[in-house]
């Protein structure tokens, strides 16, 4: 097993200031970022706050931004960098910093609020829910988010512009009122709720530029872009653009 | 002394698991205003490693299924050791908590005609896992997550404030159960960010913290399980129940080092994975045991046509029981046979065409070339046993979760003991959250609501407390020719000592030799400082977390030691063989000297002390269930014998 | 605490007052301006070739091949196409190329793209040049206002790209007859323009609006099992749309080209039979 040390930058601070703090540590086959990290915090800086949870990718706790891109440290082998790089470890820059490498990331459960819930249809008790395979395979993908926020992160809306926060939910909470959308038994639309046209008029779909930027850093691989915030662009065209579709809907509506 | 900000709930839950969320939503809805303390953010509790399934008896894909059948799985899983009320309940209760979650917006795999589909594992009889894919524990926590938003949402309309009723307080650790007398009377705590610290005064408190296995140095358990809500429990005077019982899986990645322990599901080997030592042997074959002898194939072609034909052949060994895969591989790797890594392999590259094993096994794929970068399609994979849980923990009352002698105390989930018995079945840990979690929530509410007054907060607890949490930044200074102490330090000893000496195999003088080695440790814990101040510290945490980890270690040593038979999670090299006579044995740990300040007792004697107890005897219609000749290799003969005439009629009956 | 709810109110981005103070704007290590340049120097070439090609008003047809760039030719000064697709819908009046009439169709149809969208916030305005470097724009408002809220009308577009591929479909159809209009004979380009549109209509129909007609805008794909498989297909293509949407932009381009010499003489078409 070879073992050789490694240049780090980590940033260390709070809210009042900071910066990059050089460490030299050893690095052993096989690791990750995050051992690395845990290896300053038990040898260097035993004070070095860092959020993490199971360590295999699957919670979404440890994200920071590892060489400026948005990753998350457990799923970062160091096999990937070059053993004569300095290996740069931030914090979100998106959201406010609270110490070291974490973050206020209380602007996602603001944004989590503000989704209406799944509406259960008012005939249906429990046990009696008849889905189909074909009809939940795309919510599903949405729910294998682990809520790492590296897309709200990393989304250019609220990244480089922090007055857009108030209105754009972001990347997974638009994510999840698609998911809502195209849940087969989602009764929303019959108390009223029409989630189509609240994504735009209330989450800020309108804002999402589709560059792609939350698909690229989704360390679950869900095609948040194309499977999700495209096609309920669409949905809200349907609503909102397209006067074929509303006058059919009126003709069907008078007709019925 | 210190000014702590205090705040009044109805119920406080402990943990926001599956056990934690599901207890605070019934809690919720029974009216209790609720508070959810949890140390990670909200959504991000071990529950979302879970990958196989809830197991719910709703014979969607078998019809033949029903409670009965699973109730009599998991006693059988369990060696017939498990609390048995819990059992019934558990399969009773498990199906309506799983359609509910569908009601809440859950959306598992589907079968062909729209139902939830369900999936065969390892102990139960039929097809019994609601799932989705391999993440059905991030379904199950997003699931109930998103409910609680949604009660937010109702609060928000009708009040204004989204946490009116139902506030979490994440990052936040409780280091202290506040109690008035007897009762239970609100929690201390600490922000984790702030270092601030905090009283909830509330009436009931729901313990959820989950499992302990971050005292083992090879674990699939993140760093939350330090066996918080055991050690609480055990400080409010509650007892804990059978904590010798720790599950090991017998498939965790061995290499590489640093994620060694993190779990390889058992899918691997229900889909056809086969196990095999450094000579090629597969060795599964030499380890079946007398009790399974019929049940399991006796050769390779036998167990590989089952697969293919489950009706005409017999399981290979390989789907034997956790415990006794894990076992096994563990004698391998003792002899000399292990694999570089100190494992054995687990192969299914030579068994599946690789377009196969990517599609029904995507996160182990995925989990293995990411993380070790290896391919699994093409090579087998180092595997051994990893600390997984623990089946112990708090004795509570079956029906309404109540901690025993505490009132006002409830627990659910992991930390709850009794439900699994000396051996936990996969599937069954999902399951058991949301029934208990339920029944817990829905008890502490009405333990509120009953008791009137509210018990008062005794402003000299919370200032001992206080002085406990800030301890760390004051450590005592160690005598002359000792050096310093840190908290990581002595951590990775607590793990080595836990590994070595009470890990899956037990000897009497090892277990002695851990118990020396534990005071040893306390003693040194005390020494250990932390650096930096207050705010986001994991150095302190640690340090506070440390107690917690020694109590249930010395929990665990003490009633491993003190069990003279082998059964389930607990493996004696001394006592080799399973005694019927322990069957009717509980084992409680107490807390030796439960008014004296921890750091202040005795190094030597110990911090707890062992109390056994006789269990009440398994009801006749539950007897029932199962054939005479199964019973009598688990109870003994006046057990067996009681009930034999009722068994006829309630035999019958279960006919009609 | 983590829970704070209120959103923190400043302007800036990254470099913002409660964010972690960092100057940089950016700490990519890698060469993250390669795409978009890469995007930018594509598109400008396009638009550079395709410009000069459309206001050149010249060597656009050379029987049996019609430009896509010219087809469907709309008004009387087209050259003139036996059977072809010139159709003197606007009369004598249009004196400038009569390529622009109809390019609008097309151009609208891949500005409106929601990969060409991508491209060119990328790749010329820079918002954001690349995923976690910062963007050099003050305020930001997206599709929300006009004229970016216009983008929304992308499916009339494909409404309109579906007719411009049928024509070109014709048009490729024509192509299997000789300089004298004989059927049955095939040259090198007819299969020049065979490639482009297979390239087209897999672009067209890979289109994310599309994808949504077809069954994408359905909650119950059970109920519509026609309708699933198409969406199905199309879903699959979609994955590709970028890689389409480049390799007809390549082949649009080579095919415009192909005619371009043959007509200016340059090239002899080879023909095959």
């Amino acid at each position: 097993m070879s073992s050789y040390e490694a240049r780090f930058k980590v940033w260390r601070g709070d809210v009042q200031g900071g910066g990059l703090e050089d460490f030299k540590v050893e690095v052993n086959d096989g690791e990750v970022v995050l051992d690395i990290i845990h290896r300053l915090q038990a040898t260097q800086a035993p004070d070095l706050a860092v959020r993490w949870n199971c360590k295999a990718g699957k919670c979404g706790s440890c994200s920071a931004e590892i060489n400026g891109r948005p990753r998350l440290m457990c799923m970062t082998r160091m096999s990937v960098f070059d053993r004569a790089e300095t290996i740069t470890v931030t914090p979100l820059r998106a959201f406010p910093v609270v110490r070291d490498l974490v973050t206020d990331v209380g602007f996602n459960y603001t944004k989590a609020r503000e989704v209406p819930s799944f509406v259960p249809p008012a005939d249906l008790g429990p046990g009696e829910y008849r889905m189909m395979q074909e009809d939940v395979d795309r919510s599903q993908e949405f729910r294998k988010c682990i809520e790492c926020f590296l897309c709200q992160d990393t989304c250019h809306v609220v990244r480089d512009h922090e007055e857009n926060k108030t209105a754009f939910a972001g990347p997974r909470f638009l994510m999840r009122v698609a998911e809502l959308d195209m849940h087969p038994l989602d009764a929303a639309q019959e108390t009223g709720l029409d989630r189509k046209r609240t994504a735009q008029d209330e989450h800020g779909l309108g804002y999402c530029n589709i560059t792609k930027c939350c698909t690229e850093v989704c360390p679950e691989g869900i095609k948040i872009t194309d499977n999700a915030l495209i096609p309920l662009k669409e949905r809200a065209v349907d609503r909102k653009y397209d006067p074929l579709v509303w006058l059919g809907s009126k003709i069907r509506r008078r007709s019925s | 002394m210190s000014v702590v900000d205090r705040q009044e709930w109805d119920v406080v839950v402990v943990g926001a698991g599956g056990a934690g969320l599901r207890a605070a939503i019934e809690a919720r809805e029974s009216g209790a205003r609720t508070a959810v303390i949890c140390k990670s953010l909200f959504g991000k509790a071990h529950t979302v490693m879970a990958e196989g399934g809830i197991a719910a008896a709703m014979g969607n894909v078998n019809a033949g299924d029903n409670w009965q059948v699973h109730f009599r799985d998991t006693m059988r899983g369990g060696k017939f050791l498990n609390q048995w009320r819990m059992a019934e309940l558990h399969a009773q209760e498990a199906p309506d908590r799983v359609w509910e979650l569908e009601t809440w917006g859950a959306l598992f795999d589907r079968t062909k005609d729209g139902r939830i589909s369900q999936r065969n594992f390892g102990g139960h009889e039929y097809p019994r896992l609601a799932h989705v894919g391999d993440r059905t524990g991030l379904e199950l926590i997003r699931t109930l997550q998103q409910k609680i938003v949604s009660l937010q949402q109702e609060d928000h309309r009708e009040t204004g404030d989204y946490e009116s009723r139902l506030k979490v307080f994440q990052e936040c650790t409780v280091t202290r159960v506040l109690k008035d007398g007897q009762r239970v009377s609100g929690v201390f705590g600490y922000e984790r960010e702030s270092g601030r610290f905090f009283v909830l005064e509330a009436p009931a408190v729901v313990i959820a913290t989950g499992g302990i296995g971050k005292s083992f140095k090879v674990t699939s358990n993140s760093w939350e399980y330090t066996g918080d809500g055991h050690a609480l429990a055990l400080l409010a005077g509650a007892p804990l129940l059978n904590m010798e019982f720790v599950q090991f899986h017998p498939t965790g990645m061995v290499w590489p080092p640093s994620v060694k322990g993190i779990l390889v599901t058992e899918s691997v080997r229900g889909d056809g994975g086969v196990l095999r030592n450094s000579e090629g042997k597969r060795f599964m074959f030499d380890y079946i045991p007398d009790v399974f002898k019929e049940k399991y194939a006796e050769s390779e072609e036998e167990g590989d046509r089952w697969y293919e034909d489950p009706d005409n052949n017999r399981r290979p060994p390989e789907l034997l029981p956790r415990d006794e895969v894990a076992r096994a591989i563990n004698a391998e790797v003792k002899a000399g046979r292990g694999s570089p890594h100190g494992g054995v392999f687990l192969d299914v590259s030579t068994r599946m065409p690789a377009e196969v094993i990517r599609r029904r096994l995507p996160s182990m794929y995925h989990q293995f070339k990411e993380l070790a970068d290896v391919d699994i399609t093409a090579e087998a994979m180092e595997v051994g046993p990893t600390c997984h849980y623990v089946m112990g923990g708090i004795a509570v009352e079956s029906d309404t979760a109540a901690a025993r002698g505490v009132p006002g105390l409830f627990a659910a989930g992991e930390v709850a003991g009794g439900m699994h018995g000396s051996n936990r079945l996969g599937g069954n840990s999902l399951s058991d959250l949301l029934v208990f979690g339920r029944r817990a929530g829905l008890h502490a509410a009405r333990y509120a609501a009953d008791l009137g007054a509210r018990p008062p907060v005794d402003d000299a607890q919370v200032d001992l407390a206080a002085a406990e949490a800030l301890r760390p930044f004051s450590a005592e200074v160690p005598p002359d020719d000792y050096p310093p102490e840190n908290p990581y330090t002595l951590h990775q000893e607590l793990q080595q000592t836990m590994h070595d000496l009470v890990g899956i195999i037990r000897r009497k003088a090892e277990m002695k030799q851990a118990l020396g080695k534990l005071a040893d440790l306390r003693v040194r814990a005390r020494w250990a400082g932390v650096e930096g101040h207050r705010q986001f510290n994991p150095g302190w945490h640690l340090a506070l977390d440390l107690r917690n980890m020694l109590l249930v270690s010395e929990c665990i040593a003490r009633a491993a030691l003190e069990r003279t038979e082998s059964r389930g999670g607990h493996t004696r090299e001394d006592y080799p063989a399973m005694d019927r006579e322990w069957r009717r044995l509980n084992l409680l740990c107490r807390l030796a000297d439960p008014s004296g300040e921890l750091a202040a007792s005795d190094p030597v004697s110990g911090q707890i002390e062992l109390v056994r107890e006789t269990t009440e005897p398994i009801r006749d219609d539950l007897l029932a269930l199962f054939e005479k000749e199964e019973l009598v290799k688990y109870l003994s003969e006046e057990e067996v014998v009681e009930p034999e005439t009722e068994r006829e009629g309630e035999g019958s009956r279960e006919q009609l | 605490m983590a829970t704070d709810t209120e959103p923190h109110l400043n302007s800036g981005g990254v470099r913002g007052g409660t964010r972690a103070a960092i100057t940089a704007p950016h700490l990519r290590t890698d060469r993250w301006w390669l795409a978009p340049a890469a995007t930018a120097a594509g598109l400008l070439a396009f638009v550079v070739y395709s410009t000069w090609r459309a206001f050149a008003n010249a060597d656009y047809y050379a029987a049996p091949y019609v430009s896509p760039f010219y087809s469907p030719c709309l008004a009387e000064n087209c050259a003139e196409m036996r059977a072809g697709p010139n159709w003197d819908l606007f009369g004598s009046w249009w004196g400038i190329s009569p390529a622009i009439i109809i390019l609008i169709f097309p151009l609208g149809f891949r500005l409106t793209c929601y990969y060409y969208r991508k491209a060119y916030y990328r790749g010329f305005w820079a918002s954001p040049p690349a995923c976690a470097v910062a963007e050099p724009h003050k305020k930001y408002t997206g599709e929300t206002r006009f004229p970016l809220v216009l983008q929304n009308i992308h499916r009339y577009f494909f409404y309109a790209a579906l007719l411009v591929a049928g024509i070109l479909t014709y048009d490729t159809v024509l192509a299997f007859r000789d300089e004298s209009y004989q059927w049955g004979h095939m040259g090198l380009g007819t299969l020049v323009f065979l490639v482009n549109i297979l390239l087209i209509w897999a672009y067209t129909l890979s289109c994310h609006s599309c994808r949504h007609i077809v069954g994408g805008k359905l909650k119950h794909f059970s109920k519509h099992p026609v309708r699933y498989r198409m969406w199905q297909f199309v879903g699959k293509l979609n994955a590709r749309h970028m890689l389409l949407a480049w390799a007809s932009l390549v082949s649009v381009a080579l095919a415009d080209f192909y005619v371009y010499l043959v007509a200016s003489g340059a090239f002899d078409d080879p023909r095959f039979f």
